[in-house]
């Protein structure tokens, strides 16, 4: 009777934490349309976002601007705080719980220089100095004689002269036009 | 959609009130018949007042004859799970370097800090915490039941099947293949497999309780049942593929990491806690009574706190305030089993001195105190305001995951596989020095964070200073908790030395035997 019990009764609770929890915002919020933003994303965009997610930008970056009573975020250039359906559709989703670095809900809006993110991407401490964040140069590649369609890192601008010329792979450009669909334009208005 | 969100506020109320009081039915109904006398049922005949230690000659020939039965999956387990600590903790020490020194160890994909990072969750948590776990459950059921486990190749087969699984899930997201979900990253394949591998240890011990003969299921097995039915089923819902996404998904995604927190590590290290606290000090628990309120409710609460990793996000207000509140009646569990279990080793404070296992467990029980009633506060939007995002919650996650599950499991480890293994620990001083780096680098850690992640946060809520302040302002708690977590991780390689150590002797002790049959 008691080890029945617990096992029922243990199985009983988890079913009915996963049916309210889980089960139930499936249906309550399947249904409302997304008014925030435009979150189809292109191909590109969608390979970029698959390196986001593969370098772990995640644990380091939030994607949740949070609304004024909780913290000057809006203020920050983060972005108002979004509805539920503005995130509809993506998958897995990126909100984050860390902000070792600033959120980047809105990155595409306030710092849209792709020159200025490729060089911050491959090596952040060139532009800012106290920055923690890691390096990617894995994702650029050096070359002598970069071709018509090479994008090239405008390094000389900031006083710095590698000896061959550093171009960014598709990844990093996929990563860019990732970075460049995160924005937020006018707000709704219900806000 | 008012009304909808209204219903299942309210539904989540009510299941949880429905819960409530078919507790406290059952429990003034005395359905249980739980008397002070079932907490004796640890011990036996003339046991009590004499408590057991970790040495192998002042072991009991009842108690042995069950120890030993365990012996192959035990040990593949604790020496397998002990090589995912040393393996994650350096995983982590390096993480915790990149923080304050991003360039060091190099520049390549595989070990930039989001990868690292995810490796040591991963590691750690499920092949640390989740193996250990399994193997002290494998060495206790034949305790608690008082017989050999049905199926126990399964067990072995599970823990083989898991270290697979592991290995495989780490190497991939070394080489980018994350899933991108926290506390799920490893690819799926490998989660199914593992869930599947927890299966396989659980079917043991699920037969071996509803067979047993004793008369009294003691507290300790009612938490290991509860923790192996609800791992696997959790573990398959969290890998379920992609029915949700967007806000439903981050819903689902902390729903699951918070059970794999509260329902699977917690439930386990509390259940070993119950039993070897008594054990150690010859007495029962100081309530039995009060540790059925504490198993029910725990349940009844932990299952539905997991979006309060989520407040102030953008997730519907209902769900928010469900788990704040569900976080504050976790107060009620938690005192109870702070009561039964410092109640019980306050009253014989000066064992501590002599039994490092059992320092090692109370202090570990200690902290899930403090952790707790921690949680509880910073789920208050007072406090979350400030600390969520922050470092200091990686402080709490700490003094969790580390201050209380690794150090009741490296209390029960250093009981039980002498026990085991028929031999006695070759090098005593190594268990004080691991306990001491132990326990200086986790507060050196958490203290470090904790002020550290309150200034961060502080910086960032103040809009007058720069993003850069709460980067800048608290590189000097980065670098203390690589000293704390440096500490700990030399800790970590001398207690995996001692098990190696342990168990060559162990071997040569088995050979030994053989040669004097022949
Ligand atoms: C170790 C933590 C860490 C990781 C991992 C990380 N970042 Fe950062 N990031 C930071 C910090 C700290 C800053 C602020 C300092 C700076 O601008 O470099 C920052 C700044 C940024 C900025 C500029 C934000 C602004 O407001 O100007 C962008 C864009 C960015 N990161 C993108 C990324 C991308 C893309 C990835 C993954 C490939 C990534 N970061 C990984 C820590 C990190
Ligand atoms: C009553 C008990 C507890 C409550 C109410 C609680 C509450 C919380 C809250 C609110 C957070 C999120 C913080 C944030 O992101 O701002 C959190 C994170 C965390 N807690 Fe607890 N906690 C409790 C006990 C524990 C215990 C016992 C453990 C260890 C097993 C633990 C491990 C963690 C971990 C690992 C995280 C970080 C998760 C992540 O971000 O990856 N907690 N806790
Ligand atoms: C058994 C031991 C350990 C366990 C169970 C453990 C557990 C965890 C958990 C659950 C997290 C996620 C925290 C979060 O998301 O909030 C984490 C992150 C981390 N841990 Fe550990 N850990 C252990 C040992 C160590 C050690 C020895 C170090 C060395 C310094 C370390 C350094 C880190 C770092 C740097 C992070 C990342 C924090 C961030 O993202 O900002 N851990 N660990």
């Amino acid at each position: 009777m008691t080890r029945l019990s617990i096992m029922l009764g243990a199985l009983l609770i988890l079913l009915s934490s996963s049916v309210v929890l889980v089960v139930a915002p499936y249906f309550a919020y399947v249904w409302p349309e997304a008014q925030g933003r435009n979150h189809e994303l292109s191909e590109v965009q969608q390979r970029g976002r698959e390196v986001y997610i593969s370098m772990g930008c995640v644990y380091c970056h939030s994607q949740q601007p949070r609304n004024p009573g909780y913290g000057p975020d809006t203020a920050r250039g983060w972005g108002y705080q979004p509805s539920a359906q503005d995130y509809a559709g993506q998958y897995p989703h990126q909100l984050g719980t860390s902000r070792t670095g600033p959120d980047l809900y809105n990155i595409g809006d306030r710092n849209p220089s792709i020159q200025w993110n490729l060089i911050h991407l491959y090596d952040p401490r060139l532009v800012v100095p106290w920055s923690i964040m890691p390096s990617f140069r894995f994702l650029f590649t050096e070359k002598d004689q970069p071709g018509p369609e090479d994008v090239v890192l405008d390094l000389k601008n900031i006083g710095v002269h590698p000896p061959r010329h550093v171009v960014a792979t598709q990844d990093a450009l996929a990563l860019m036009a990732y970075l460049k669909s995160l924005q937020q334009k006018e707000l709704p208005a219900h806000e | 959609m008012n009304a909808a969100i209204f219903n299942f506020a309210t539904l989540s109320g009510l299941l949880t009130m429905i819960g409530i009081l078919v507790t406290a039915l059952a429990f003034y109904s005395q359905a249980w018949k739980l008397t002070q006398t079932s907490g004796l049922s640890i011990f036996a005949q003339g046991e009590v007042g004499q408590g057991e230690s970790a040495a192998v000659t002042s072991q009991k020939a009842h108690w042995r004859s069950l120890d030993i039965l365990s012996q192959a999956s035990v040990s593949f387990g604790v020496l397998t799970s002990s090589f995912w600590l040393v393996i994650g903790s350096l995983a982590g020490f390096t993480s915790s370097i990149k923080l304050h020194h991003p360039e060091v160890f190099g520049n390549t994909a595989e070990l930039t800090f989001g990868r690292l990072r995810s490796f040591h969750l991963n590691a750690v948590g499920y092949g640390w915490l989740s193996i250990a776990g399994v193997s002290l459950v494998v060495w206790l059921m034949p305790r608690l039941v008082r017989e050999r486990l049905p199926f126990a190749s399964f067990n072995f087969a599970g823990i083989g099947l898991w270290n697979l699984c592991l290995t495989a899930g780490l190497t991939g997201i070394l080489l980018g293949h994350s899933s991108g979900i926290e506390w799920l990253e490893m690819p799926r394949l490998a989660n199914f497999g593992i869930a599947l591998a927890g299966g396989m240890v659980a079917t043991p011990v699920l037969l071996s309780v509803l067979t047993a003969k004793v008369d009294h299921l003691y507290v300790t097995a009612w938490y290991f049942l509860a923790a192996l039915l609800w791992f696997p089923i959790l573990f398959i819902i969290g890998n379920a593929p992609s029915i949700h996404n967007g806000i439903e998904h981050a819903l689902a995604n902390w729903w699951f990491a918070h059970n794999a927190l509260g329902l699977w590590f917690t439930p386990i290290s509390i259940g070993i806690g119950y039993y070897i606290i008594p054990k150690i000090i010859g007495r029962p628990i100081y309530s039995y009574n009060l540790s059925f309120l504490g198993f029910w409710t725990l349940a009844l609460f932990y299952s539905n706190v997991g979006v309060h990793h989520l407040i102030g996000g953008p997730v519907p207000q209902w769900v928010v305030t469900v788990s704040v509140v569900m976080s504050m009646m976790m107060l009620i569990p938690v005192i109870a089993v702070a009561i039964n279990h410092h109640m019980t080793a306050f009253r014989f404070l000066s064992k501590l001195r002599t039994s490092i296992p059992l320092r090692f467990i109370v202090i570990g029980s200690m902290m899930y105190t403090v952790s707790s009633v921690q949680g509880s506060l910073h789920s208050l939007r007072g406090l979350s305001r400030i600390s969520h995002f922050t470092h200091y919650t990686v402080g709490h996650a700490h003094l969790g995951a580390y201050g209380f599950v690794s150090f009741v499991l490296f209390g029960a480890i250093y009981f039980a596989l002498p026990k085991v293994m028929e031999r006695d620990w070759p090098y005593p001083k190594w268990i004080s020095l691991h306990f001491w780096c132990a326990i200086i680098g986790i507060l050196v850690y958490v203290i470090s964070l904790s002020i550290g992640g309150i200034i961060q946060g502080m910086a960032m809520l103040d809009i007058s200073q720069p993003f850069m302040n709460s980067v800048t302002h608290t590189q000097a708690y980065m670098i203390g908790r690589s000293v704390g977590g440096g500490l700990m991780t030399l800790g970590h390689l001398v207690f995996f030395a001692h098990i190696v150590g342990l168990m060559l002797g162990a071997l040569s002790n088995i050979r030994h035997r053989g040669e004097l049959q022949k």
